[in-house]
């Protein structure tokens, strides 16, 4: 195990914000921490970076106990949100900062600060300083740098929230791929389900200071431990007071075994996807259908069809509200 | 720095002009125009225009006049312990009021407020009731027994008092602004916090230290009312430009005293123009 977190508890003045957490995170792989803002995750990687100190609990990295250890002697390298930029200084002697602090020899720091820049693509600006790159670039300036130090893990702080919607796609197709060149255990923090499903081959699910769920990607969005897992990792509606993801309910003109009647009161066509909005039993819910689908059964306002989960499906149960 | 622009995708790399910001000189040419009039005529009437006089009248006799007024041996003596003591006093500043404007942000206290409020009484307070409470604390009857009046030290003493804020003032500030995630991705990277002092926040920080070395400086130039009291006037010895300058006008020597504010005009002027060209030269990044 890469990283071993047992039984931390962090508070800041009487507000709790990590309660018993515990995750292991296995050598060379990338996980993300996935949960709402407030939901303890940051705070998480602050612990394992050093930046924090848990109240309770111990972080062993590497297997060596690393709890009590300053975060210059924690061998991670970490990602901020904001990038962090030293701002003084070139994008080289940024990237060479680490190595510099090992006093590493000036042709051994110049080749490997180069081949980082080669790595993140920004070996054209390595003269150039943090205020004169983008948002996208400087990240990747920030990736480079904590890299450049060999770090055992390296942790990433919503590395793309500051990021606009393009670049931000860009930058964690790109990530993925850095990830299999790299292969150096990587742990980011994100509160995108979408981001932490493409990116992360592990996810942890964190929401008010505890783990609620961990697994691949699919495991969690397909088996969900309980209805806030569910509802987070993606669309979700309730029928029959059972939550199930609008893909997974079949529609049908005829009355079905296990179907319910539903009122169709809106079809709203969002190119490929067709969004039906129904009234069940008096409740709100809607399936998402092909548009295929929707014109073979000529689904319009108004018309009464029949709805129920599609065999197999999972779903949760609702406790009565 | 408009993050707008910043967080833009760049254009491929190699492209010009990757970083420059859009810049319309014109935007607003009626205001614009305006603002420039004005500021340039109440700049002229409050400064120009009397600093021209007074340079014009330390010439009106001569420039070998000028030369005998600066260097007779008293005014001389006033010079060169005028600039000395500044010097010597916007070094100690320089050094003392980037630690107290580290407290002041960094640390936390009881009476922090209290503190950060005293700071700004050397500026408040009429510099001759400065002069009162230092002579009175330091002079002939000083109940700490340190007798400093009449002597260069209680000159520096003054000088010391009445700049002290300049430095705090433009440290504070940046020290505020300053991210303290720079610092810990130092960290992180390895640096003890001596390093990542060294060589992430000094660097940062030493605009603001330069500026408000100047401007200590260039303060201590001309103070006149801290010192007169302190100092005893003593030609030769504790005697400063500005009380030198005092006693000429006082003897109707209107000459030799422009002349005299013209040399430290020109003194202030070399300060403050050195310390910016160190500043661009030290900050060439955008």
């Amino acid at each position: 195990m890469a990283i071993e977190v047992r039984d931390v508890n962090k508070s800041f003045g009487t507000t709790p914000v990590l309660r018993d957490v515990s995750i292991d995170v296995e050598s060379g792989s990338l996980t993300a921490l996935l949960g709402p803002s407030g939901g303890g995750k940051s705070t998480l990687l602050r612990v394992i970076a050093g930046l924090e100190q848990p109240d309770t609990g111990t972080v062993r990295i590497s297997g060596v106990d690393a709890t009590r250890l300053a975060p210059q002697r924690r061998n991670v390298g970490f990602v901020f949100q904001h990038y962090a930029a030293f701002k003084h200084l070139t994008v080289f002697r940024n990237v060479a900062f680490g190595l510099e602090i090992r006093k590493r020899p000036k042709d051994e720091i110049r080749r490997r600060v180069m081949e980082l820049l080669e790595l993140v693509h920004l070996e054209q600006m390595a003269d150039r300083y943090p205020s004169q790159l983008s948002g996208g670039q400087r990240q990747r300036m920030a990736l480079a740098r904590a890299l450049a130090v060999e770090p055992e893990v390296l942790l990433l702080d919503e590395p793309f929230g500051a990021l606009d919607a393009q670049v931000r796609k860009e930058l964690r197709t790109w990530l993925r791929r850095l990830h299999d060149e790299v292969h150096v255990t990587t742990v980011f923090v994100t509160h995108d389900q979408e981001e932490a499903i493409e990116v992360a081959d592990t996810i942890v699910v964190l929401a008010d200071g505890e783990v609620k769920q961990v697994g691949s990607p699919a495991e969690v969005y397909d088996n969900p431990a309980d209805p806030f897992v569910m509802r987070f990792l993606g669309p979700v509606t309730e029928i029959g007071g059972n939550l199930v993801r609008p893909h997974d309910i079949e529609i049908s003109a005829e009355p079905v075994e296990g179907g319910t009647a539903a009122t169709i009161s809106r079809v709203v066509r969002l190119g490929f996807e067709v969004r039906v909005e129904l009234t069940v039993e008096g409740r709100d819910a809607w399936v998402q259908v092909t548009r295929g689908f929707a014109d073979q059964l000529a689904l319009t306002p108004g018309d009464v069809v029949n709805v129920r989960p599609v065999p197999g499906a999972r779903s949760l149960t609702l406790a009565a509200v | 720095m408009t993050t707008d622009v910043a967080v833009r995708p760049a254009p491929p790399p190699g492209a010009p002009g990757g970083g420059a910001r859009p810049r319309s000189r014109w935007s607003v040419p009626g205001g614009t125009a305006l603002g420039v009039g004005s500021a340039v005529l109440y700049l002229s009437l409050i400064v120009l225009i009397p600093l021209a006089v007074v340079a014009w009248r330390s010439v009106d006799q001569g420039p070998g006049y000028f030369w005998r007024a600066v260097t007779t041996p008293d005014a001389w003596a006033a010079l060169t312990l005028t600039v000395g003591a500044s010097f010597l006093v916007a070094l100690i500043n320089l050094v003392m009021g980037t630690i107290i404007a580290w407290v002041l942000v960094r640390d936390r206290f009881p009476g922090k407020a209290v503190v950060d409020t005293l700071i700004d009484l050397p500026f408040a307070l009429p510099t001759i009731v400065a002069g009162l409470v230092l002579l009175a604390l330091y002079g002939p009857e000083s109940p700490l027994g340190l007798n400093l009046a009449y002597s260069r030290a209680g000159v520096v003493l003054a000088l010391l008092f009445v700049t002290l804020p300049f430095v705090v003032r433009t440290v504070q500030p940046v020290l505020l602004e300053l991210d303290k995630e720079m610092e810990q991705a130092a960290a992180s990277l390895g640096a003890s916090p001596f390093q990542t002092f060294r060589r992430i926040i000094l660097p940062n920080l030493v605009p603001a230290m330069l500026s408000g070395t100047a401007l200590a400086f260039t303060r201590s130039i001309a103070e006149f009312g801290s010192t007169v009291l302190i100092s005893g006037n003593l030609p030769f010895k504790t005697q400063v430009a500005a009380v030198n300058i005092f006693s000429q006008i006082e003897g109707d020597n209107t000459t030799g005293a422009a002349a005299i504010s013209t040399v430290l005009l020109v003194v202030a002027l070399v300060a403050l123009v050195s310390l910016d060209l160190l500043q661009r030269w030290g900050s060439r990044r955008g």
